[in-house]
C-alpha cells in the first residue's frame, strides 16, 4: 500500500498512504477487489454486493463501447491497448468474484437453501442457480443410485430414515481461522477466550476465528 | 468439511497476489506525450515527456515494455534502506521490519521488466532476496514457538508471506481451538466420531495443557 514506506519520513508516508487509500477506495474496481478477496477467504457465502456488481457491469459495458469507438476513430493503438488492459482487469475481477460465489453455492447448495439468512445473501440469478443445482443433483442421485437402494436409504439428504435431521448435507467449516487486516487506523476485537481485546493497527495481520470478525468484514476488517 | 478445499494449496495463487500488487502506484517518467487515461480503475495522466507521474504498476510495466517510459524504483528499494531493513530483520528475531505489503511482488515485477531502471540491480536484488529469506525463516522459527491463543497477530507480514504461512497457521489454530473447546466442536463432529454429547461436557482449563510445537 505504501510504496514510500521507510523513506525516513514516516509521517509523510503515512499521510501519503491515507491519501492514496482515500483515492483508491472511491473506485469500484478497488471495492470489487476487496469484495473478491473477502469472498475468496471467507468460509461461507457473504452478502452479494448487488449495487457494486451493478455499477461494475455498467462501467465495463460502457468501456467496451468506448473502446469500440476508439478503434473506429483510429485512435493510437497504444492508448487503445491500455484501455483494453484496464477493461480486462475489471472483467477478471468481476468474473472471479462471481465464480468464487458459484463454487461455494455448488458446494453448499442444500445448506444455503435451508438457511434463510444465507439464502437472503444471494442474488436472484444465484437463487435460481442453486434451485436448479439441487433439482439436478437430486434427480441425478435418484436415478443413478438412490432408487436402487433399500427403502430406508433413499434420501439424498439423510443417511437413513432413522436420522433425525439432514445429516448428509455438506456444511462449511465456520470454526476456522482467517487472516485479516483493518482498513481503519485502529480496531479492537473482542475474543471469546480472553479478557484482553485484540487491538489491531493498519500494519498488523491477524489470524483470528472467523466468527469473531464475521460481522465486521467489509466494514472495519478485510480478509487477506 | 474444510471451507478451503485442499489445505496444502494456497488460498490465493501467486498470480492472483501479483494481480493485486499491480494496482500499487509507482512513479514513471514518460518519454512521450499522451492524453489523460480515464480508466475504470481511475484517471491517470496527462503524460508529458520527462515529467514524473504516478501510475499503477501494471500500467507502468505496459508502458515500459513498449519503451515509453522509465520506472523510478520506489524509495524503499534503495540500497541504503534495504540494508537497514535487512540488518533490522537479523537483529530483531521477534518482530518484522516495516516493508510494503506487496514488497515481494513489486520488486519481482520491477526486476523482470525494468532492470535497466534500477541502479545497482544485482545488489538490490540480492538484498531483497536476503530480506525475503530472513523473514520467511523468521516466520517459520516463530511458528515453531507459537503456542496458540484464539488469535495470532503479526505486524508487517506481507501479502505473499500471509499466503505462504496460512495453511499451516490456520490448521494449527484449528487444532488448538479444538482442544480448548471440545464442547463447541462436538456439534460438528457428531457424525464422524459418533460419541454421545455428554462425555464432552468437560472444559479443558485455559492454557493448562498447551505444548509448544515440536521441532521438525
Amino acid at each position: 500500500m505504501a510504496e514510500d514506506f521507510g523513506d525516513g519520513s514516516a509521517a509523510s508516508a503515512a499521510a501519503d498512504m491515507e491519501e492514496y487509500e482515500m483515492l483508491m477506495s472511491t473506485t469500484d474496481v478497488e471495492l470489487l477487489k476487496t469484495a473478491w478477496r473477502n469472498e475468496k477467504a471467507a468460509p461461507e457465502i457473504l452478502q452479494f454486493q448487488a449495487q457494486l456488481v451493478k455499477r461494475a457491469r455498467e462501467q465495463i459495458q460502457l468501456m467496451e463501447e468506448t473502446i469500440e469507438d476508439f478503434e473506429e476513430s483510429g485512435l493510437d493503438p497504444l492508448t487503445v491497448s491500455l484501455y483494453q488492459m484496464d477493461l480486462d482487469r475489471a472483467q477478471f475481477l468481476l468474473r472471479s468474484y462471481l465464480r468464487v460465489r458459484l463454487r461455494k453455492l455448488e458446494k453448499y447448495m442444500l445448506y444455503i437453501w435451508k438457511n434463510d439468512s444465507l439464502w437472503n445473501r444471494l442474488s436472484e440469478p444465484e437463487k435460481m442457480f442453486v434451485q436448479r443445482c439441487i433439482d439436478d443433483m437430486e434427480k441425478h442421485l435418484e436415478e443413478t443410485v438412490l432408487s436402487k437402494l433399500p427403502d430406508n436409504y433413499q434420501s439424498a439428504r439423510r443417511q437413513s430414515v432413522i436420522s433425525e435431521e439432514d445429516d448428509m448435507v455438506p456444511e462449511p467449516r465456520l470454526d476456522t481461522f482467517v487472516a485479516c487486516k483493518t482498513s481503519n487506523s485502529f480496531v479492537s476485537l473482542r475474543l471469546a477466550d480472553s479478557e484482553r481485546p485484540l487491538e489491531m493497527e493498519r500494519q498488523d495481520v491477524s489470524f483470528v476465528l472467523y466468527k469473531v470478525i464475521e460481522d465486521k468484514i467489509g466494514a472495519d476488517i478485510d480478509l487477506v | 468439511m474444510a471451507g478451503q478445499s485442499d489445505p496444502h494449496i494456497s488460498l490465493f495463487s501467486p498470480e492472483e497476489i501479483e494481480f493485486m500488487a499491480e494496482d500499487e502506484l509507482v512513479e514513471i517518467v514518460p518519454n512521450m506525450r499522451m492524453d489523460p487515461l480515464n480508466f475504470i480503475s481511475g484517471n491517470f495522466g496527462p503524460f508529458y515527456p520527462q515529467i514524473p507521474i504516478k501510475v499503477p504498476l501494471w500500467l507502468a510495466v505496459a508502458l515500459k515494455k513498449r519503451g515509453k517510459c522509465t520506472i523510478r524504483p520506489p524509495q524503499w528499494m534503495s540500497i541504503e534502506n534495504l540494508t537497514q531493513v535487512l540488518e533490522g530483520e537479523r537483529e530483531d528475531q521477534g518482530a518484522f521490519q516495516a516493508v510494503p505489503f506487496h514488497y515481494i511482488e513489486i520488486s519481482r515485477l520491477l526486476f523482470d521488466h525494468a532492470r535497466d531502471d534500477i541502479p545497482d540491480i544485482y545488489m538490490v536484488r540480492s538484498l531483497v532476496e536476503d530480506i525475503r529469506d530472513v523473514r520467511l525463516h523468521k516466520v517459520e522459527t516463530n511458528l515453531e514457538k507459537f503456542s496458540a491463543t484464539s488469535a495470532v497477530k503479526i505486524a508487517h507480514l506481507s501479502a505473499m508471506e500471509v499466503n505462504v504461512v496460512r495453511p499451516f497457521v490456520v490448521r494449527a489454530l484449528q487444532a488448538f481451538f479444538k482442544h480448548d473447546n471440545p464442547v463447541l466442536m462436538g456439534d460438528l463432529d457428531t457424525v464422524s466420531d459418533g460419541q454421545p454429547q455428554v462425555t464432552r461436557q468437560r472444559q479443558v482449563p485455559n492454557n493448562a495443557q498447551r505444548q509448544p510445537l515440536k521441532r521438525r
